[in-house]
Formats: C-alpha cells, structure tokens, sequence
C-alpha cells in the first residue's frame, strides 16, 4: 500500500489598518453602512487614477522584514484581470514580477522539532468589495467600502506536511504580524484571511502532485479541518484510480465539507501586464534600514530572552509573548524590581483572568506595575491573604484606588497578632470537643476542620500559618 | 485560432450581448487583431530592458489624509438597480 506525503502552501491576506485605503483618500474602516466609504477612484469610475498611499509601501516593507524577507528596491504594480461584481474596474492592481518582499522563512515548533516554512513572497494588492447573495430575490448585493484597502498577499513555499504544520504556521504568522502595529490580524472580521493549497504525493515523490485550493478558511479550526477532509478526499480519490483535478474549493465549516466554485473556474487566465496608470517606485538602502529599526522586538527572539534573562520557563515565556502588553507589564514589574516567577504566576493567572472578565486591554488600564507589584509584595509579607490579594487587584482594575488605601478602607488586613488569633483558637477548642478528642486520638485531618471554623469566625481576615502554628501549641496543652 | 466558441466565452465574460449571426464576423476581426499583434513576435528585444512605464517618473505618492468621497446617494445615483444601500446585480452563484 502506498503511503501518501501531504503537501500545503499557505496563502495570507493581511488588511493593513491604514487611516486610508490604497489608492485613494477614502477612509478605510470596517462596520460603515455599505457604499459609505467611496468614491470614483475605488468605485472605478472612468477618468480617475490611483496614486499609491505612502504608509501601504512602508508597513508592506515591515511586514517583509519582519518575514525575514529580502526587499526588493524597484517595485512596480500590476493589473490581474477578471470579471467579477465585487470588482468594479474588472481588474484588481496587485503585483506580480516585482513584489515588495521576496525569500522570506518562519520558524515554527510542531511535536518540540524547530522547523522552517520558506516564504516564496510577499506583495501588495487592493482588497475587493463585499457580496451579499440574495436567493429568494435571484439577485446579489455589492457593497464597495472594502473596495481598495490595502492588502499584503504572504505566500508559503510548499514546505507545510500536515494540518498541524499548517495550524502552527499560521499561528506563528499571526503572532509575528500582530507585534507590528500594521494591522488588528483579526480572522472574525477578515483582517486575516487564509486560503491553502492541498497536493498529496507518495512518499519520496519528488515532482508534486495536482493542487487544489481551499478558500474560506475562516479560523484557525476551519484550516485545519479543511486541510485533514482535503487530504482524505484526495488519497480516496487517487486511490481509487482516479485523477485530482485542479479546482477552487469553497470550505464549509458548519457541514465540514469542501464544494467546487464553478465560477471562478473559468477565470484563471488573469492577463497580468504591468499597471499603466501607477509609475513604478524605488526603495533605496537608507528607507529599508529606517523601517528596519522601527521594528519591535519579535515574539519568538522576546520569548528566548525572557527565558535566558528572568529565568522563565518556555511555558511562561510563551504565554508572556502572546501579547505584547502583558510582556511589556511583565517587564516593568520585575524591574521595579520584583520577583519574575512570582509576578509571571500573578499575571498569567489572577490579572488575565480579571482582565479578560472585563474586557480590558493593557492601553488604558488603572492597574499600573507599581500597584501590581505592591499587591505581590502585601502577600509575600502576610499583610493580605492570597484570596485577598486577588479581591484587592479587582478592586485597582475597577476604581484605580491604591492598594494601601484599599486595603485600609475595607479592613482587608491579615489578622497576625498572637493574641487576637489566640482568643479564638481557645474559642473554637472549647465549641469542637469531638474534633478535639479526634485529633487527640490520632485523626491528623481533624486539625484543618478546626482551622477553617477559626478562619470563618475571623472572616478570612487571619493568617492562615498563624492560626495553624497557635493551634498546634494549644491542642498539645488540653 | 478564434472560433465561435471563444467569442461567446468573452461576451459572456464582459456580459455583452451578441448576435448568433455576427459571432463568425466578430471571430474573423479578433483573429485579424491577434494576427496584427504577432507582427511584434519577430522583434529581437533579448537585449532590450523591459519597460515597467512608458513615463520616466518614479515615486508618486499620496500622504495618508481622509479626503472626502462621494454620498451615498451619489454612489448609488450612478446605477440604475440598487437596493438597501447596495448595487443588485445579477446573483452570482457560488
């Protein structure tokens, strides 16, 4: 039985979210009212020209670059012909010989093995309108607003081998372009958009098989499972003699199932010539080099760093990067300075978990390091118990008080002295004689039943440690 | 060779409508076009560098500025099938 390589190369459409579009002053925007945001440029009316927006050549230089990507320093755009009503000039300006960004990699981790997906490219293009099909009615509706944002097409080698490699790649591209400030990478709204291209070959195959392509992956879930139904079509298909034919299929996530677009079959041959009415733009040394020191400190360089430089573990670490305000806060906390385990553990847990309650984003928030740390520090000393910390935290998110004030004004103090704590240690003693008699009689776990009633009757305000060290002492004297 | 066939595929494609009986005179004036255009095929142009524009200009920009654009009842003024804000055209299927 012959054992089948699979074989996928991905293909991203990023929207860059610049305050136009790109080749017109329109604002480019998601959610307006349809056919708010146009005018004759993207409605291709006859007798306008486009000019290209200066941030769209920029921001796609910072994409290759963060792609690790060679630039390309003459660039020029290209008509890609078809015929279709979210396109109203029947043509889209794309690139085609000369894209911005050429020979780029992404590292990715799949099963702990380090690997490298090439890039082939990377080119800008203008994103096309919206189509509302109509079915009772027999008709469709157009919207142009999308019409002409900017878009950059990020295009894999053939390097992928399976759903896994495709869900990470993917994963790691969406990281990598998030820190770039270049757009919202929001699948959802369609900031992001990924199509694949699926061949199957048998193992040591060099030349590789028929391709088709699945469009509509709208999620991470719908890539992988598009590509897994894919494959078993295609091994099914050739292993019953037959041939793949090369198509557009459209996934549909909710029936799991991929369908043939006959429309777009007939359109493949685009007669691509280069743009008549855009001149082409040089990119000189000194550009690209200002662009290259604009960029951040990328995910996967950051998540090293963390781990060599506070001592992280790679699952902190990786949780830290994933957004790069909670690395930045991360950062900030330990320098004030704090203890970099003890602020990573409260930040990954307690402060996402309020702060994804809330819906709240790092830009903005009332919780500053100081305060955050000063939480940690309140604990570590026993001023405030563990739960209380956690309650004082949402108290800063929600009014931005400080934490001694709050502490003060709502009596949050651990009550530590002997003899507050040991009044009511004698208390419950003298309430529990059963308890007491079974500890006596060597029942170990009674002793906690006793500290949790002590802790009740000072309502969670006491030093745990304390109430168990005074408890110990005065079951030895009864 | 420019059949019949083709010429239909292209009406279709740029929703042109065309009679059955010019469908041969149509397919006899695009081969002539076509044969006019191969004339270009007996260049040599191994050494000539492609030409990227025929203006020698480079680097024309805009600055990233909100102009103003047309209303919506301007937009849709220039179709003669809107509804709900939108263009209609014919359904597309897919």
């Amino acid at each position: 039985m012959t054992t089948f390589e699979t074989v996928i190369g991905l293909e991203v459409h990023l929207q860059l979210k610049t305050k136009t579009k790109i080749f017109c002053g329109c604002r480019n925007e998601f959610g307006h009212e349809p056919n708010t945001n146009v005018c004759p440029v993207c409605l291709g009316l006859p007798g306008t020209l486009p000019v290209l927006n200066r941030q769209v050549l920029l921001d796609g230089v910072k994409v290759g670059l963060a792609l690790r990507a060679t630039i390309n320093n003459f660039v020029k755009f290209d008509r890609k012909n078809y015929f279709y009503p979210d396109l109203p000039k029947g043509y889209q300006i794309s690139q085609y010989d000369l894209p911005i960004a050429r020979q780029g990699y992404l590292d990715i981790v799949v099963e702990g093995k380090s690997k490298r997906i090439g890039i082939t490219r990377a080119h800008l293009e203008e994103d096309a309108g919206k189509l509302v099909h109509d079915a009772v009615n027999n008709c469709s509706l157009v919207d142009y607003n999308r019409t002409g944002t900017p878009l950059v097409e990020i295009v894999s080698e053939p390097d992928i081998r399976s759903s896994q490699e495709a869900y990470e790649y993917l994963t790691a591209l969406k990281l990598t372009l998030s820190y770039l400030g270049v757009s919202d990478c929001d699948m959802e709204k369609g900031s992001l958009r990924c199509d694949a291209n699926v061949s199957i070959r048998p193992l040591g195959q060099e030349k590789l098989g028929t391709k088709t392509e699945l469009k509509n992956l709208n999620s991470f879930s719908a890539l992988k499972r598009a590509v897994e139904f894919e494959v078993v079509r295609q091994t099914g298909v050739i292993l019953s003699g037959g041939h793949i034919v090369q198509e557009t299929l459209l996934w549909n996530d909710a029936q799991g199932t991929a369908v043939a677009m006959r429309s777009k079959e007939q359109a493949h041959d685009y007669r691509y010539f280069p743009e008549p009415d855009l001149v082409p733009f040089t990119l000189d040394e000194g550009q690209v080099q200002a662009v290259r020191e604009s960029l951040p400190e990328l995910p996967y360089v950051k998540l090293a760093r963390l781990m060599a430089q506070y001592g992280l573990n790679h699952y902190d670490a990786f949780i830290l990067v994933q957004d790069q305000g909670l690395a930045d806060f991360f950062e900030a906390c330990v320098k004030l300075p704090a203890d970099a385990k003890k602020v990573a553990n409260w930040l990954i847990g307690p402060l996402m978990k309020e702060m994804n309650e809330r819906r709240i984003f790092f830009t903005g928030m009332s919780l500053t390091p100081q305060a955050m740390v000063a939480i940690i520090q309140k604990v570590e000393a026993g001023v405030i118990s563990n739960i209380v910390g956690k309650d004082v935290l949402a108290i800063v998110l929600d009014t931005g008080k400080a934490v001694d004030a709050i502490i003060a004004e709502n009596g949050l103090a651990q009550v530590s002295d002997d003899e507050s704590i040991g009044k009511v240690v004698d208390e419950i003693i003298a309430a529990n004689p059963a308890a007491v008699a079974e500890i006596k009689g060597g029942k170990a776990g009674a002793v906690g039943f006793l500290v949790g009633q002590a802790m009740k009757r000072m309502q969670g305000k006491a030093n745990p440690k304390k109430i168990n060290e005074i408890l110990s002492r005065r079951l030895q004297d009864v | 060779m420019v059949d019949e066939k083709i010429v239909r595929y292209i009406a279709s494609l740029a929703r042109l409508h065309i009679e059955t009986a010019d469908e041969p005179k149509f397919a006899r004036e695009l081969e002539a076009i076509l044969h006019y255009v191969e004339k270009l095929g007996a260049l040599d142009v191994v050494h000539v560098k492609p030409t990227s524009h025929v203006l020698d200009v480079e680097n024309v920009f805009r600055d990233d500025v909100i102009k103003p654009g047309l209303s919506r009842e301007q937009a849709l003024g220039i179709s003669e099938n809107t509804r709900d804000g939108s263009y209609k055209v014919p359904r597309v299927i897919e």
